[in-house]
């Protein structure tokens, strides 16, 4: 966890002129604790001298980088963070500087919770100023791992606070051509659509985007985040998501593959119980999966549903529930 | 695949981090609080929480408390409303939340509201649905939930929800296994459940479930033993959980197990925790496995604990 180079050229602050003046504190853990905690020594002395300079409300350029150097050998630790705060606060520090700091510490701990906290308390000081850096930021955490879920909210809150929006769609475009599995990613993309100022809005980007959702649900029909995006895409619009064409269209696309249809088959199921009708074409592709239940059984979302139960056994009763719940066919 | 090596678990929670030089126990020492939750909570699932001093440890999760009746992680660390909830559910375990200052400690959760209806974790302000839960958890165990504004505070949880039926941790951030229960959660606590999609996050919720039995927090991530939890307790409080293949969950938990030294880990053969512990033990629990005590899906505490506090019994 600590960063290599603070360690090699480590001195104990007991022997550093400069902290001669300051008495430790050791840290109380109360008698026979519960979670007993050990300490390592180097760590421990680190954290003995930040008691005190903490106790005393030490707010110095001595105490900042003790604040560092406590982070480096764990970052995780709230109070440490938090003092951290107040002496920045005092010494009034140039921030950008704060900011390599973070991004130091951010190589090693990129899930930790004190650091986002952090980064964003400096970032909202920087205003607009600190915009590209905190896109390029987040942009570089994605590089090592795509679905940290702090790096995107810090992102989200960059966006909508500071700005940033123009290549966004473009850089989600990127990140799925990367994985298109990256549910973060398709998140971000439905994000963008809806509440960016500059694409006006789910309305309007609709059309291209049902296109996009659809190709990418023929290249890798297993995907649960496209048809989620795809259903998404008509939030509060039903009755269109029945009756567009493409929809019942990629269902049967990929039902006829006859290969990883488990989703289509629950779309189509969706589709039925709002009472789409479905083509003939569909039907005889619905009925060249059924190798179980009776074929003749004339209503076709039935049909679905019991072969969902067959070919998804860890949810056989989601599925014999939609079975269940399936709306009786007008005579 | 065995059984729950009960006995392992208990010496393994009792004997949590006393191997030195360890870096591992150095990290905890600030979150100490919520460590002392999740092992104690994890005894008395398991009928075990008399090998305890209960006098000590109130004691000590007393010394942690601040002038602003917030809590630290530790004696000597910053109050945040993380380790509050722990010393809340601490107390309430031993039935001893008669020993705070219950306006104090609920004025300083209540402070925390913003104006949205959202809560922050402490003074700077970070915002989070996780937050919204253990306000609303913690304000409920002290009979003091008038002391918000539970309806905008429903109303921010409520504008967490995405189109697939699940939640996150701000508006527009992804669903994720963790804070849905968070917000089904508090959602569940203020009698606001109507206003969760059961059926469509019921079934974002048992999508979860991958071959190995395990639970996902995400599409396509690992499966996780703390998922458990998070999604098992999700779907108990909308009322989904036959949704999932149960037994081939037990089977993943149980194959997480240190079976030599006690403990359970995130995947099987990673290394044990007692956080992982914590939750795979209440997962069992829920899964009704014999002879654990049933945890109560929304507080995060024993039935028995619960039932006392709001029903005197
Ligand atoms: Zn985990």
């Amino acid at each position: 966890m600590e960063s290599d180079e603070s360690q090699s050229e480590w001195i104990p602050l007991s022997l550093r002129p400069e902290w001669a003046d300051v008495r430790p504190v050791p840290q109380d853990d109360g008698p026979n604790p519960v979670v007993p905690i050990a300490y390592s020594d180097d760590f421990a002395e680190t954290m003995d001298y930040f008691r005190a300079v903490y106790l005393a409300d030490e707010r110095s350029h001595r105490a900042l980088h003790l604040t560092a150097e406590a982070i480096l050998f764990n970052a995780g630790n709230y109070t440490v963070w938090q003092f951290r705060r107040l002496i920045l606060e005092a010494l009034k520090t140039d921030l950008h500087e704060e900011l390599n700091f973070v991004d130091f510490v951010a190589r090693e701990n990129s899930k930790n919770y004190q650091i986002w906290h952090h980064r964003r308390w400096v970032a909202e000081k920087l205003g607009t100023d600190a915009m590209r850096r905190e896109l390029e930021f987040t942009k570089r955490i994605f590089s090592q791992d795509a679905k940290n879920y702090h790096a995107w909210s810090h992102r989200q809150w960059v966006l909508q606070a500071l700005g940033g929006w123009e290549d966004e769609l473009a850089y989600c475009q990127q990140l799925l051509e990367d994985d298109i599995f990256n549910n973060s990613a398709w998140n971000q993309r439905y994000f963008v659509v809806t509440r960016s100022p500059l694409l006006g809005g789910l309305e309007a980007m609709r059309e291209s985007e049902v296109r996009y959702a659809v190709e990418a649900i023929l290249t890798k029909p297993e995907n649960e985040s496209s048809w989620r995006y795809l259903r998404g895409l008509y939030k509060d619009n039903a009755k269109s998501w029945v009756n567009d064409p493409q929809v019942s269209s990629v269902c049967l696309k990929v039902l006829t593959s006859k290969n990883n249809y488990l989703f289509a088959l629950g779309m189509l199921l969706d589709l039925l119980c709002l009472g789409f009708e479905p083509s003939q074409e569909l039907k005889n592709a619905v009925d060249a999966l059924n190798y179980e239940s009776d074929p003749s059984d004339s209503n076709l979302a039935k049909t679905v549903s019991s072969i969902l139960e067959h070919v998804d056994p860890m949810r056989v009763n989601y599925w014999k529930w939609r079975g269940s719940t399936v709306p009786h066919k007008r005579v | 695949m065995g059984e729950l090596a009960v006995e392992k678990h208990v010496k393994y929670v009792l004997s949590v981090e006393k191997r030195k030089d360890d870096f591992e126990s150095v990290v905890m020492e600030h979150l100490r609080m919520n460590g002392a939750y999740w092992g104690l909570t994890t005894l008395d699932m398991l009928g075990k929480l008399e090998m305890v001093d209960r006098d000590e440890i109130v004691s000590w999760v007393m010394q942690c408390q601040h002038e602003s009746g917030g809590f630290g992680g530790n004696i000597g660390h910053d109050p945040h409303i993380l380790y509050t909830v722990s010393a809340v559910q601490i107390l309430a375990l031993f039935a001893k939340i008669d020993v705070l200052d219950i306006d104090k400690v609920s004025n300083y959760i209540s402070c925390l509201q913003n104006e949205d209806g959202s809560f922050s974790g402490d003074m700077w302000g970070e915002v989070d649905t996780r937050f919204s839960y253990i306000a609303i958890c913690s304000l409920a165990l002290l009979h003091r939930l008038d002391k918000i504004d539970v309806e905008k505070a429903v109303k921010y949880i409520i504008s967490c929800k995405n189109v697939d039926g699940g939640f996150g941790s701000i508006p527009g951030a992804e669903s994720h296994a963790g804070q849905i229960f968070c917000c089904v959660g508090a959602l569940a606590i203020t009698g606001s459940l109507h206003h969760v999609d059961k059926d469509l996050l019921g079934w974002w919720l048992c999508e979860r479930q991958v071959k190995s039995g395990g639970l996902n927090g995400r599409p396509e991530k690992l499966p996780d033993v703390c998922y458990s939890w998070w999604v098992l307790s999700s779907l108990i409080m909308i009322d989904r959980a036959h949704w999932i293949d149960k037994e081939k969950l037990v089977r993943f938990i149980l194959d997480c197990q240190d079976k030599e030294n006690g403990g359970i880990s995130d995947r099987p053969d990673d290394a044990v925790d007692v956080y992982h512990t914590y939750f795979g033990v209440a997962g069992l629990s829920h899964l009704e496995y014999p002879g654990l005590k049933p945890i109560d899906p929304a507080y995060a505490l024993p039935v028995d604990v619960v039932n006392r506090i709001f029903f005197g019994k």
